[in-house]
């Protein structure tokens, strides 16, 4: 049976070490917050300026000065700090960040990844996301293995325009997992979600990957 | 000593307007936005503006008020979304758009206040955001040539600040307003409160006041979220 929405998170969250900094997207990604194992200190990231979120706020705290970069509302906690968007981004572009986790619309099998635009439908722009995969250490994508229309994602060449080219550490799908040690090596089969063959994901899958 | 505290918006900004010009607004969604001078400049009807902002505001809030009376021309963005009027203008071809990363637009700003004309970087390479800009290899690695930007005014919204300009955010609202406020000719800021020179400890200020030209007090606020997300207290 392929994976929830959660237990994508969940799996992303086995990637977490202990002290890491980290930066969640929008969806599924912030989901990861909720699975940090008792114990692990994980400290996120918001490219908005904010390093130390704490949960989603109690109604009577609700401070309109207080958000995430999805927009939400959030809480601090005792370690917050808070800086301009410039030292956000030298954050994320310097290297400081040890993990990002993104949804993604396409993966190449090269690692290249498309997130931001449908040429002619969807205009939204890309954020930080440009950033994050250009600066962050480790780049995690938690998506959907095949498209609302059946098609699958993991592909050998992006159709839509890119957000960063041979940037992709990690893919999370609901029925599978691949990753490469590194940016010159293909995609590997490394888990599947039970009861989900490796026929199956070869067959809603057209990238080259290694079993 | 010169007199920087202004009655109001529309006085803030007099004699700094004309059709064309270039504005760096800070703000990140609706949190942080300079809202009292956003609707001085609808009021002032000034026309063909390309606005440097991380956002557009949504459906006439923020700066989608100035989208909706067609007075922006261009917006370089990181993000438009949740914003149809937008959407609209930029598929009927009616406003232009120039994506540019987030954290590049924040440097941007940043290096043209700094008297930085350009600087290189690795986001956005390979992508369309590179096209037809220069690149150069640095140890191996590919990076691309953005360039500053110098507005014609800043306007931004602080939380505190001194009779001198000295300025302070509160939370998340820091966000585009710091580098935002640098790269203009002439800096507007909003506050939600003016304090007396020498009540902010001089340790603990985000804008040091050569950066702020003009100041309005613009209070009362009433910030708009989002969206409002909470979680439930457990029972006793």
């Amino acid at each position: 049976m392929a994976w929830d929405r959660n237990q994508m998170a969940a799996r992303a969250a086995k990637e977490l070490r202990d002290g890491y900094y980290v930066n969640l997207g929008i969806g599924i990604p912030t989901l990861v917050a909720n699975c940090v194992p008792p114990g692990m200190t994980v400290t996120l990231q918001s490219e908005n300026g904010m390093l130390g979120i704490g949960p989603f706020p109690y109604e009577d705290e609700v401070d309109p000065d207080l958000i995430n970069a999805g927009k939400q509302t959030v809480s601090e906690l005792p370690q917050t700090s808070f800086f301009d968007s410039a030292t956000s981004f030298a954050m994320i572009r310097g290297g400081h960040i040890d993990l990002a986790v993104l949804g993604g619309m396409e993966v190449s099998e090269k690692g290249d990844l498309a997130n931001w635009m449908v040429p002619g439908k969807m205009i939204k722009g890309m954020g930080g996301a440009m950033d994050l995969v250009a600066g962050v250490k480790k780049i995690i994508v938690v998506m959907e293995h095949v498209s609302k229309g059946g098609g699958a994602k993991f592909i050998p060449e992006c159709t839509l325009p890119l957000t960063g080219r041979n940037v992709v550490d990690m893919i999370i799908t609901d029925l599978a997992v691949f990753q490469r040690p590194d940016h010159d090596s293909p995609f590997k089969l490394i888990e599947l979600a039970p009861g989900v063959t490796k026929e199956e994901v070869r067959g809603k899958t057209t990238a080259n990957y290694v079993e | 000593m010169a007199q920087k505290i202004y009655p109001d918006a529309k006085a803030a900004l007099d004699g700094l307007l004309f059709d064309g010009m270039t504005i760096a607004c800070g703000g990140f969604g609706l949190c942080g936005i300079p809202e009292r001078l956003i609707d001085a400049l609808v009021e002032s009807g000034v026309r063909d503006l390309t606005v440097a902002s991380n956002n557009c505001g949504i459906d006439n809030v923020a700066l989608g008020k100035l989208l909706r009376t067609r007075q922006i021309k261009k917006m370089i963005s990181s993000y438009v979304g949740e914003n149809k009027e937008f959407e609209r203008q930029f598929l009927a071809g009616e406003v232009e758009v120039e994506f540019t990363p987030q954290g590049t637009l924040a440097e941007r700003m940043r290096a043209g206040g700094a008297g930085i004309p350009g600087f290189y970087t690795k986001t956005g390479v390979g992508t369309q955001v590179a096209e037809g800009k220069e690149t150069k290899d640095f140890d191996g690695q590919t990076y691309v040539l953005e360039r500053g930007i110098h507005a014609d005014i800043s306007i931004i919204k602080g939380w505190k600040a001194d009779e001198t300009g000295n300025l302070m955010f509160r939370k998340t609202a820091r966000n585009f307003n710091q580098p935002a406020a640098t790269c203009g000719k002439v800096c507007i800021a909003e506050v939600e409160e003016i304090v007396p020179v020498g009540s902010l400890d001089p340790d603990c200020i985000h804008l040091p006041s050569i950066f702020v030209n003009r100041l309005i007090d613009g209070s009362p606020y009433e910030k708009q979220i989002e969206f409002r997300t909470v979680r439930e207290r457990e029972a006793a």
